[in-house]
């Protein structure tokens, strides 16, 4: 294994020159531990997937698990499926994106186009970054605080997709923002030079360039809400039935389903919270594997 | 040219959480510096400005309407979460900051945050000492180690561990891994158990819903963040550094230890403050492996006990009587304050090098 | 051409996800077991389906089997409308449905006026009374993992003691002394109670108070009072905990001892070791007596936890539906009183197997009776 191999960059390492016992000790010593590192890192993913996938994979496999609801099923009771828990994880997250993508879109548009320097962008950066560390639970309790206590408002669906833009905002904010400075700035003199307004320019040359990252970037963010559980604990009950109305009554998803069933204390128990484990794996990749296929499919063709 | 390989970068960092936040105010100056030199002019003299159009006005007011927008909701966090809790501090009867005893009875309300806060920072903490390492590790195996074919790929496995929800984590955490630690455990009681962190706690080794678990959890959790924020900045090493070191005859190590890491080391820092913000703040891991206790944390790794997000969430049922409720709310902006420093810090370390630009 | 392709993208998702929400079911037919030979419903009553059509209860995780099985029921019965259970325990089931924001609220322990849940519970039932029915009754077990030991029998005062930390070994000779012949292992003893407000833990201190006097010394409540051991969120939290553990003990539900698989003591009080099960719990039950005024069916449970009676298992749960005798709206009332009315008869038919005890038929009478005049 010769040093340099591995940089693109670099020249040839100096093999004409010896190298005390030491410190060829310590370089394969580093090597070594660099390494073990990542193998270290592996180990809790493998266990983990195979963990989720081992338990929960063969009730995924049913086709009444995608179709049904546990509706009127005791916790004695095998059978039904997580369908409830699907549409309202989804609901939840698409709701939630409705209301979160347009504002992002508009910060990352004023970083980029309008604020440039000025103080309120700063202002915006600062504020971004810190919004990215707010943890779950703390955008829950706004939530509840804001919604249901201080309005009155019952527990509801709609009060999870709330707390659940709080934590998608600076996630599309960010990857809108990157994408918008790429654009190369020919693009928008071009668009000027014809005498077209700056916002228009924006809606119709800048955002269509940048699109399909964004597109990518929103769906990475939508699988990322969708495996928050803080929030649906705190602001909406758990039902066994299929509700499609995001603003009242209890409405069940996949981690509310993981939590509730997790006092399951049987086979049956177990069967659906794995399963649920299953499913929201699936769901994530998805979304994930979704995000790249709309990136490869809508991207511009630059050569 | 390689435009599109400059249009997918960006978005393959954001698959992992927060991974790109740490690059993006250094990227924000250059883009700014190069619309300084050639980009459309924004100053009092702009061509553009001629032609401001009530589509115009009414678009900028928009986008400065969500910059706005975002920075009050901020505001309003706080804010709403002071007034909440206010009238429960107020009837509060024990000493919120320092009364380690928390009763969120609304008839007699006497609770104190300490214990919680205790537990928190140490679980943490703790999740920050093993993940920091191990992190660094990664980020310098897959930015200087790895074949540079696989050095992608292998970056997006580490991504993966940032895709897996918390509460599967949390599930894993205390039905696989707790039970399969209990002999290490006890091991480690047994053999160390005369340093403090060591000692018996009150938790059940065997059933293992203890600190330590928590805090490997957490640890792998956070593996991801501080690696994908390091590796960006361990790739934006001068070349010529490491060239230099390189002619000078320096082996691998040593072109890291002398290059790498001393260009990197502010931006790893940040990273892991980043993560400990992360740690936290997490909620239903810690939840679903914790045991609940009727004690007092006594500063070791065994005991079980609550963080203040998971306490937040184990009553989250209950939230029904306002007074209640605020108790639990000023838990959580104690929560907020806390993460907010440290987020805040974290940014701060990054901001003052240019060199990552 | 962009755009357009994007909208294309775009529509495809959303004919996805309209494809998706076309295709979900609340109808299902249970699988698997539950067809054993249970006993035959003891009464079954007309029911008048209709008004409100999702219910929303929530309270003791004690109840949460039963109610899953008296909500099949209602299913079955009423079809179309459905009922929510949040098994997040008695406290918050009190506190949820004094708030209004429940229908049902479903509870361990009858409400306390001096704690003020009589008055806040009037309040929300727009100043009348509201009711507590005990629709559900069933055993507590005392469940433990020793490795070696099995046919574990305790007395009250045995009890008492590990419970508040006076034993604290397995092999204590007090522990020998009512387990004769059985080889006691040399491992501590880790309590699991429960960490959150629980009616479970009050009815096990309660019981710990009436039947073991002096020995267990400490007060009932909601919270454990006893001082020793690891705490754990909910029956489901100790029951994980005793099955994970070696020389756990704990009290939970007989269906969470069922579920789990777990082993119960038998209970000792004087007249012989009885196990955990149905028949000594209802033998238990009929020495209950009713406290509450009219339609308010509270139960005296102090006697029946210090009876001796030879065959009977005393330490049982009843726990309460706690309804509003007036002030919810037409709708509701409408389906609280279907919902009730199904529970208290063709419901009971399942409650054998899910680890509780059908109502005895005197019981039955009465709570009809009350479910008739909520209005």
């Amino acid at each position: 294994m010769t040093a340099a191999t591995d940089f693109d960059r670099p020249a040839t390492a100096p093999a004409f020159q010896q190298l005390s016992g030491a410190r060829k000790a310590k370089n394969r010593i580093a090597t070594v531990l660099v390494g073990a590192t990542f193998v270290l890192a592996l180990v809790p993913l493998v266990w983990l997937l195979v963990t989720v996938i081992s338990k929960g994979f063969e009730h995924v496999l049913n086709g009444d698990w995608w179709q049904k609801s546990l509706a009127g099923l005791t916790s004695r009771q095998f059978g039904g499926g997580v369908y409830h828990a699907i549409l309202g994880t989804l609901l939840q997250g698409l709701v939630c994106a409705v209301i979160a993508v347009p504002i992002a879109i508009m910060v990352a548009i004023y970083l980029v186009e309008y604020g440039k320097r000025s103080r309120l962008a700063k202002a915006v950066t600062f504020t971004v970054d810190i919004l990215s560390g707010v943890p779950s639970i703390v955008a829950a309790l706004f939530i509840y605080a804001l919604w249901i206590t201080t309005m009155g408002q019952p527990r509801s669906a709609f009060a999870v997709s709330l707390a659940l833009v709080l934590l998608m905002i600076p996630v599309v904010v960010r990857t809108t923002e990157e994408l918008l400075k790429i654009v190369p700035d020919e693009l928008r003199e071009a668009a000027y030079a014809l005498g077209i307004p700056k916002w228009k320019t924006i809606v119709k040359i800048v955002i269509p360039t940048a699109m399909s990252g964004i597109i990518t970037g929103i769906s990475l963010a939508i699988a990322r809400v969708m495996g928050e559980t803080a929030p649906v604990l705190v602001l909406v009950g758990y039902t066994t039935f299929i509700n499609y109305n995001p603003f009242g009554g209890s409405m069940a998803s996949l981690p509310l389903l993981m939590t509730s069933e997790r006092l399951t204390t049987n086979e049956v128990g177990e069967a659906r919270v794995w399963g649920a484990a299953v499913t929201l794996i699936l769901i994530i990749t998805v979304f994930n594997l979704l995000g790249s296929l709309i990136s490869k499919m809508t991207s511009l063709k630059t050569k | 040219m390689s435009d599109p390989v400059s249009v997918e970068r960006p978005v393959t960092r954001n698959g992992s959480r927060g991974g790109s936040a740490s690059t993006s105010d250094a990227e924000a100056k250059i883009s700014s510096n190069v619309q300084g030199a050639g980009g459309p002019p924004t100053g009092t003299t702009a061509p553009a400005k001629v032609i401001t159009r009530p589509g115009d006005r009414i678009f900028k007011a928009l986008t400065v309407g969500s910059g706005v927008f975002v920075v009050v909701m901020i505001a309003l966090i706080g804010i709403f979460l002071l007034i909440q809790a206010i009238p429960s501090l107020t009837e509060n009867k024990a000493n919120f900051l320092f009364s380690r005893d928390w009763s969120a009875d609304p008839a007699d309300l006497a609770f104190g945050v300490l214990d919680l806060l205790l537990v928190t920072v140490f679980s943490s903490v703790f999740a920050l000492l093993i993940a920091m390492p191990v992190s660094l590790g990664i980020a310098l195996f897959l930015t200087q180690y790895a074949p540079r074919k696989l050095a992608r790929p292998f970056a997006y496995v580490i991504d993966l561990l940032a895709a897996v929800p918390s509460i599967i984590y949390g599930l894993w955490g205390a039905y696989v891994l707790a039970p399969a630690m209990g002999p290490f455990t006890k091991w480690l009681n047994d053999t160390l158990g005369f340093i403090p962190i060591f000692a018996k706690g009150s938790s059940d080794l065997g059933i293992g819903q203890t600190i330590f678990t928590a805090g490997i959890v957490l640890a792998v959790m956070l593996l991801p963040i501080i690696t994908a924020i390091s590796r960006e900045v361990f790739d934006r090493t001068p070349p010529m550094q490491v060239e230099g070191a390189l002619a000078l005859g320096a082996t691998k190590w040593e072109v890291v230890r002398t290059t790498v890491l001393p260009f990197g080391k502010a931006g790893y820092i940040s990273a892991s403050m980043l993560g400990l913000g992360r740690a936290l703040g997490e909620t239903i891991a810690v939840l679903i492996i914790l045991s609940a206790t009727t004690q007092h944390f006594s500063w070791t790794l065994f005991d079980g006990g609550d963080t203040i997000a998971s306490k937040i969430a184990r009553a989250a049922q209950e939230f029904n009587d306002p007074r209640g409720a605020g108790a639990y709310i000023a838990a959580g902006l104690v929560l907020f304050v806390l993460t907010f420093v440290v987020n805040a810090f974290a940014r701060a370390i990054i901001a003052g090098h240019k060199e990552y630009e | 051409m962009n755009i357009k392709r994007h909208a294309s993208v775009l529509s495809l998702i959303a004919v996805g996800a309209l494809a998706l929400t076309a295709c979900g079911s609340d109808s299902n037919t249970p699988a698997g077991s539950n067809n054993s030979a249970a006993p035959a419903p003891t009464k079954t009553a007309e029911v008048e389906c209709g008004g409100k059509k999702d219910l929303v209860a929530e309270g003791s995780s004690a109840q949460k089997g039963a109610i899953e099985a008296f909500t099949a029921a209602y299913v079955a019965k009423c079809p179309g409308q459905q009922l929510a259970y949040t098994p997040s325990g008695s406290g918050a089931g009190v506190k949820q449905f004094n708030a209004g924001i429940v229908d049902i609220g479903g509870s361990d322990s009858a409400l306390n006026k001096d704690k003020g849940e009589v008055d806040a519970a009037a309040t929300r039932c727009k100043s009348n009374p509201a009711w507590n029915l005990p629709l559900v009754f069933g055993p507590v077990g005392i469940a433990y993992k020793v490795d070696g030991v099995k046919d574990l029998v305790l007395t009250p005062e045995v009890t008492a003691k590990i419970f508040n930390g006076g034993i604290a070994k397995w092999n204590d000779p007090a522990i020998a002394a009512v387990n004769k012949g059985a080889t006691l292992p040399d491992t501590a003893i880790i309590v699991i109670f429960r960490a959150d407000e629980s009616g479970t833990t009050d009815n096990f201190q309660k019981y710990l108070k009436a039947s073991a006097k002096d020995a267990w010394g400490k007060d009932a409540g909601k919270k454990f009072n006893g001082g020793v051991g690891q705490g754990a969120q909910g029956s489901a939290g100790i029951a994980d905990a005793i099955s994970a553990g070696n020389g756990t003990i704990g009290y939970i539900e007989w269906s969470y001892v069922q579920d789990k698989k777990l082993s119960a003591a038998k209970i000792d009080s004087g007249a012989g070791p009885v196990e955990l099960g149905a028949e000594g719990a209802a033998a238990a039950i009929k020495s209950a007596k009713i406290k509450g005024t009219g339609n308010d069916l509270v139960i005296d449970l102090d006697a029946l936890y210090a009876s001796k009676t030879a065959g009977a298992y005393p330490l049982v749960l009843a726990t309460y539906e706690i309804v509003c005798s007036k002030g919810y709206d037409a709708d509701t009332a409408k389906a609280v009183k279907a919902f009730l009315t199904t529970a208290a008869t063709d419901g009971q038919a399942a409650l054998a197997d899910a680890g509780y005890v059908p109502l005895p038929n005197e019981f039955q009478e009465k709570l009809l009776t009350a479910i008739k005049a909520i209005s």
